[in-house]
């Protein structure tokens, strides 16, 4: 049926191709992303990482000895012009039974460390944690600190060195907390409160996103989580609880004139202005870098842009189109920026 | 050719063998096989269009080629397509075909309800993909958790088309999994014992069981949905006290024993294929069985592995993490035992042994990416990313599929009476091998670099453009490879080599009859003396024993006497009927109405169908 | 010899030889019905699973003790206990191809599931219009009619089977060669019992 030499070769075109991509793995795949999973940053994220590593020798190992052992078998007992019938083996138990105890003895190790971990990471939290309530709504996030009286959305600050504990909850669908370089991640369940936590070690800016599909702008819903130097978090803190600065420069007056008689008020909180709660909290917007459930750069043009159609940048979201025609939405922009 | 009817004596119908009504009223076993494998085919390129309209979409970043809304639909429809309407009938079209000729029956144990459960298969696959042409595709995800599905997150009709075909679908795999069992039990020829039957047939059994004990809780499951959306119930309502985990217990006590219904049926066709080119019994026959009876059992105990991340305490999380780890041992074992078949045989590279080779391949990886996913924290940082997307292709792709591929090119001759083109076969392999890995491989990276699934689009400075590009390009190589098999399908049809009843010198009873088998399948019921009787009969057991006797030559009068159930039209009949009542639930509740004495009526006509009059005794 | 062996087993003709009869010795309907009734158990296990689940997490809204009529459905229990009973008297009266008391048997048997009904309607009409408990008032309400009613759907379905037997009776269509059919509808009917003392016991009875 088949010719002798085209046998051989789709066995090595397979070899070939398992070691190209092996050796493209080693090449072009960069690890140190802006949401990788396997440069972890929090002692969660490093417990993790470690079982992972574990695992993946392990059965890295496993796929070289049974991929080896397939091809291997294929090259060496292929059928040969007028072999005669094999011998009917139909099996052998002792090696049956130590094949078995043997990947049993495999999976052993790697359930201890995982019991271990599971239950570390999920300890009781203590008195001196640092709570973060975590709010996940169709499409955005709310962080409030009620240890700080600090109420703000997409971007959460914390601490480096400190334990955090965020307790996650929401009003509407399923959602998943995941700052992948952080640690793994835990939905927002309506009905209930479920907790992470976990002691940042290195300072920086990590990016967060909904991790549980929950409807048309699951996509964009991501967030920001900045972890700060020792020292530095108090002053965001105090920034951020210290009362919305006045806007100074002409347009941004204007705008706040606009969002004063506008029904902005009706779903956003600007301390001191208004006190809406359906949507962001707006009090510190300009101190954000990001808006949009995070999905957009905070830039005068992209902000115009939003309150002028939010649909048009973010299918499906709740924030209804308020007919602000081009020079009002600019007004707008320039007096959230203007919020530090 | 016995046109006779019934197993009921006494009635004689002259019956057509050729022609539309003869499909539309078919109750053999051998041709709803090929309705179910044409229909799922067709399903399966549709889902795979669905998924290269996806493809297309993600190869660049903040792309707006489709709508948020439309990929929303895509991957939900693609996932409940594969899965239900895809890999599901397709494995059914083996078990149809191929379970009475390798247990030596003539037909399964209820030849109506078999085409009954065609027929529901099919309505309820039109129903759910004519959620298209009202513009209410199902938007919800596959397995559609609470409660985005319910009506104050998702008003209007694509929840309700999912939820209304798939309890149709269920109704029709349920029915099927009852008489499957039945056939197997009790169906078998004489000298087949249990431990005689092929592995094939073993699976299927174990398959069939999952179905009928799985399939209750989705069904329960969908109504407490149903009651939401439609009457008002609060099960998953959290202002009332309820829980939306609710939702994800119910649907994953269904959902994990389902991906086992949707592996075994490839697992038992690979046990067959392997000793078949290796011409060597399988390796530890028992073994294999019994490990596919405890993952059967144990497969009830691990559900929520698959949600790990909604905070079930670490107890639960425990419990299931070491659970998921057990059941892992009978299904990798298997791998060896398959192995170990190949070793110390004679193998010929047909490309049905190069898709089963394939799967042993394929399946290795992504079985060892799912024990990954048996750590929790381990899982953390994996579900809801592109790399449980990668596991779960690689078992379901590059397992079940490379195993439905290997049956095909196996069972055609015996199917059709003709062979399929193996250099068209290698060619179709090797593009399936190369797009495959090229779509999914790079999968793994972009999971462990962070992107989560189910997204429309992805920003561009992630890091994640590249190998969404080479993934996109895999996809339509995997295209590609299928635009191969089908070349070669019709290539085959009228001018592929004759096939004879046993090409390829195999081990089993199916191929002791002609291809394609004639209505009756054996003209006299075999005796069988082991598993692998044909073997046996042909060439001893290979320990000195002389072969088996061949069975004699029936006469024609033995023949003659062979009585067939005849076609009947109420089980497309019903199967509209039943139809037409549940889908009155998106409509006016007349037609439920309507619709359930049109079901009542139908189901006595079927019942009475052979039954006798009142002037005959008996 | 094959052949001849051949000829007792499943799928080929012979006389006196009753082809639903395999393997195992057992009807083949028998055992459909056996693995529908397993199947089954899974329907109402994930349906009580979920009451139980969510007892005692109403918010307002009657709870179980509150409307509870333990006599009446305590009336009901025994009606369907009853009804096992004429149903195993009709199959008894069918073997001795006695008609008249295998109608008789199961008529009665009919009678009691619609009684059973019957009652179950009339305690539904009570909770929803005197006790203000509907299907959308609570989660009681929710899983209590949910549950009982697919198991209420259950019993009027085997009504409608029973009435069908009977009628093929009365017309001179049923006799002692059709047992097994009337085997199966009784393995059926003594499900729909047991799974009522389940309910009966796990919703009503345990506080």
């Amino acid at each position: 049926m088949t010719k002798p030499a085209s046998r051989l070769a789709p066995s090595l075109l397979l070899l070939g191709v398992i070691a190209l991509s092996a050796g493209c793995g080693a090449v072009g795949w960069d690890w140190d992303t802006k949401m990788t999973t396997v440069i972890p940053k929090s002692d969660f994220g490093r417990m993790t990482h470690d079982i992972f590593m574990l695992i993946s020798w392990w059965t890295l190992g496993i796929f070289i000895l049974v991929e080896a052992g397939l091809v291997y078998a294929c090259w060496r007992f292929r059928d040969r012009p007028g072999a005669p019938i094999p011998k009917q083996v139909h099996g052998h138990t002792i090696l049956e039974v130590s094949w078995t105890i043997a990947f049993a003895a495999i999976l052993v190790i790697f359930a201890v460390p995982t019991v271990r971990v599971i239950f570390k990471t999920q300890e009781a939290p203590a008195a001196t944690d640092l709570r973060v309530d975590v709010v996940g709504r169709q499409w955005w996030w709310e962080f409030r600190y009620p240890g700080q009286g600090v109420v703000t959305a997409n971007e959460a600050h914390i601490p480096v060195g400190q334990t955090v504990a965020f307790h996650l909850h929401g009003p509407d669908v399923i959602h998943s907390f995941w700052v992948p370089q952080l640690g793994g991640k835990r939905d927002v369940v309506p009905g209930r409160v479920n907790r992470v936590t976990l002691t940042p070690e290195v300072p920086g800016e990590y990016i967060g996103q909904c991790a549980e599909y929950c409807g048309m702008s699951h996509a964009n819903m991501r967030f920001r989580v900045i972890v700060h130097a020792k020292g530095d978090w108090e002053q965001w803190v105090a920034a951020q609880k210290a009362p919305p600065v006045d806007p100074k420069e002409e347009l941004a007056q204007k705008g706040k004139e606009i969002f004063s008689q506008s029904a902005c008020m009706g779903c956003h909180t600007i301390a001191g202005t208004s006190a809406g709660i359906l949507g962001p909290n707006l009090t510190h917007f300009g101190s954000r870098k990001t808006f949009g459930g995070a999905s957009m750069m905070s830039t005068p043009e992209n902000l115009a842009k939003w309150v002028e159609n939010p649909g048009h940048m973010k299918p499906g979201v709740l924030m209804p189109n308020l007919g602000m025609r081009e020079e009002q939405s600019k007004a707008l922009a320039a007096y959230l920026l203007s919020l530090k | 050719m016995a046109t006779h009817a019934a197993f009921m004596p006494g009635i004689k119908k002259e019956v057509a063998y050729t022609g539309v009504w003869s499909w539309i009223t078919t109750v053999d076993h051998k041709r709803i096989g090929i309705l179910y494998g044409v229909t799922a085919f067709i399903f399966f390129v549709m889902g795979g269009i669905e998924a290269l309209i996806m493809r297309a979409q993600l190869a660049r970043p903040d792309s707006n080629l489709v709508s948020a809304q439309t990929f929303n639909e895509l991957f939900t429809m693609h996932g409940t397509t594969m899965v239900f309407l895809a890999i599901m009938p397709l494995s059914a079209a083996f078990f149809n075909f191929m379970i009475p000729l390798q247990i030596g029956a003539r037909d399964v144990a209820f030849p109506r309800l078999n085409a009954l459960s065609y027929w529901i298969f099919l309505c309820g696959g039109l129903f759910i993909n004519s959620s298209f042409l009202f513009a209410a595709a199902p938007d919800g995800g596959w397995f559609g958790y609470a409660t985005l599905t319910t009506r104050q997150f998702s008003p209007g009709h694509s929840i309700d088309f999912w939820m209304l075909g798939l309890q149709i679908l269920g109704i029709a795999s349920m029915l099927a999994g009852f008489n499957f069992i039945v056939t197997i039990v009790n169906m078998r020829a004489p000298g087949m014992t249990l431990m005689r039957m092929p592995v094939f047939i073993w699976m299927s059994l174990v398959v069939q069981f999952l179905v009928v004990l799985a399939f209750p809780a989705i069904t329960v499951a969908l109504i407490l949905l149903m009651f939401d959306r439609f009457f008002g119930t609060l099960f998953f309502a959290p202002a009332a006290g309820a829980d939306p985990l609710l939702w994800q217990h119910l649907f994953w006590i269904f959902g994990h024993p389902e991906v086992y219904i949707l592996i075994l049926p490839a697992m038992g066709i690979v046990s067959e294929v392997l000793p078949t080119f290796a011409r060597k019994p399988l390796f530890g026959a028992p073994v294999v069985i019994y490990s596919g009876i405890m993952i059967g059992f144990f497969g009830f105990g691990v559900w929520s592995h698959h949600m790990f991340s909604v905070g079930m305490g670490p107890v639960a999380d425990a419990a299931f993490s070491i659970a998921t780890m057990l059941i892992a041992v009978p299904t990798g074992v298997k791998i060896l035992n398959w192995i170990s078949t190949l070793w110390g045989g004679s193998i010929r590279f047909t490309c049905a042994l190069l898709f089963s080779l394939g799967f042993i391949a394929m399946f290795t990886m992504g079985g060892l990416s799912g024990v990954m996913h048996a750590s929790p924290p381990v899982d953390l940082q994996q579900t809801d990313t592109y790399f449980v997307v990668a596991h779960f292709h690689y078992v379901l792709f590059g397992g079940s599929i490379f195993g439905l591929f290997s049956g095909f090119y196996y069972w055609w001759p015996k199917m059709t009476g003709r062979l399929l083109d193996e250099r068209l076969g290698k060619v179709h392999f090797w593009l399936m091998m190369l797009g495959f890995n090229m779509t999914f491989f790079p999968q793994h990276y972009l999971g462990l670099i962070g992107m989560p699934r189910r997204i429309y689009t992805y920003a561009g400075d992630l890091g994640w453009n590249f190998w969404n590009m080479v993934s996109s390009i895999g996809a339509f190589i995997i295209a590609l490879s299928i635009l191969m098999f089908i070349v070669n399908v019709f290539k085959t049809r009228r001018s592929g080599q004759v096939a004879g009843p046993d090409p390829w010198d195999a081990r089993t009873l199916e191929w002791a009859i002609p291809s394609p088998p004639p209505i009756y399948n054996f003209a006299a019921i075999p005796t069988v003396h082991g598993r692998d009787e044909l073997w046996l009969q042909k060439h001893g057991d290979g320990h000195g024993g002389a072969p088996t006797p061949r069975p004699a030559t029936p006469t024609a009068q033995e023949i003659a006497a062979i009585h067939m159930p005849p076609p009947s039209y109420w089980p497309i009949l019903l199967a509209l009927a039943l139809t037409f009542m549940l889908s009155g639930l998106l409509i006016s509740t007349y037609q439920i109405i309507a619709g359930g004495l049109l079901v009542l009526y139908c189901m006595f006509k079927f019942a009475l169908e052979y039954h006798r009059s009142a002037q005959e005794t008996h | 010899m094959a052949s001849h062996d051949a000829h007792a087993a499943a799928g080929a003709h012979a006389v006196h030889h009753d082809p639903n009869i395999g393997t195992t010795g057992l009807d083949n309907r028998k055992v459909g019905m056996w693995i529908f009734l397993g199947s089954d158990c899974m329907f109402f296990g994930s349906l009580i699973g979920t009451y139980l689940s969510y007892k005692g997490k109403s918010v307002g809204g009657p709870g179980p003790h509150d409307v509870f009529n333990i006599p009446l459905t305590s009336e009901s229990a025994a009606v369907l206990l009853l009804s096992s009973l004429t149903m195993v008297l009709a199959l008894a009266a069918l073997e001795k191809s006695d008609h008249k008391w295998t109608g008789r048997w199961l008529l009665a048997t009919a009678l009691l599931g619609a009684h059973f009904v019957g009652n179950q309607v009339y305690e539904f009409y009570t909770f929803a219009v005197h006790d203000g408990l509907r299907l959308s008032t609570n989660l009681f309400g929710s899983t209590f009619f949910t549950l009982t009613g697919f198991h209420g759907a259950h019993v009027t379905g085997g009504v409608i089977w029973l009435m069908g037997l009977w009628w093929q009776l009365k017309r001179g269509r049923l006799n002692k060669s059709d047992y097994t059919k009337v085997e199966i509808a009784g393995l059926y009917w003594h499900f729909v019992d047991i799974v009522w003392i389940a309910i009966f016991t796990i919703i009503y009875l345990i506080p």
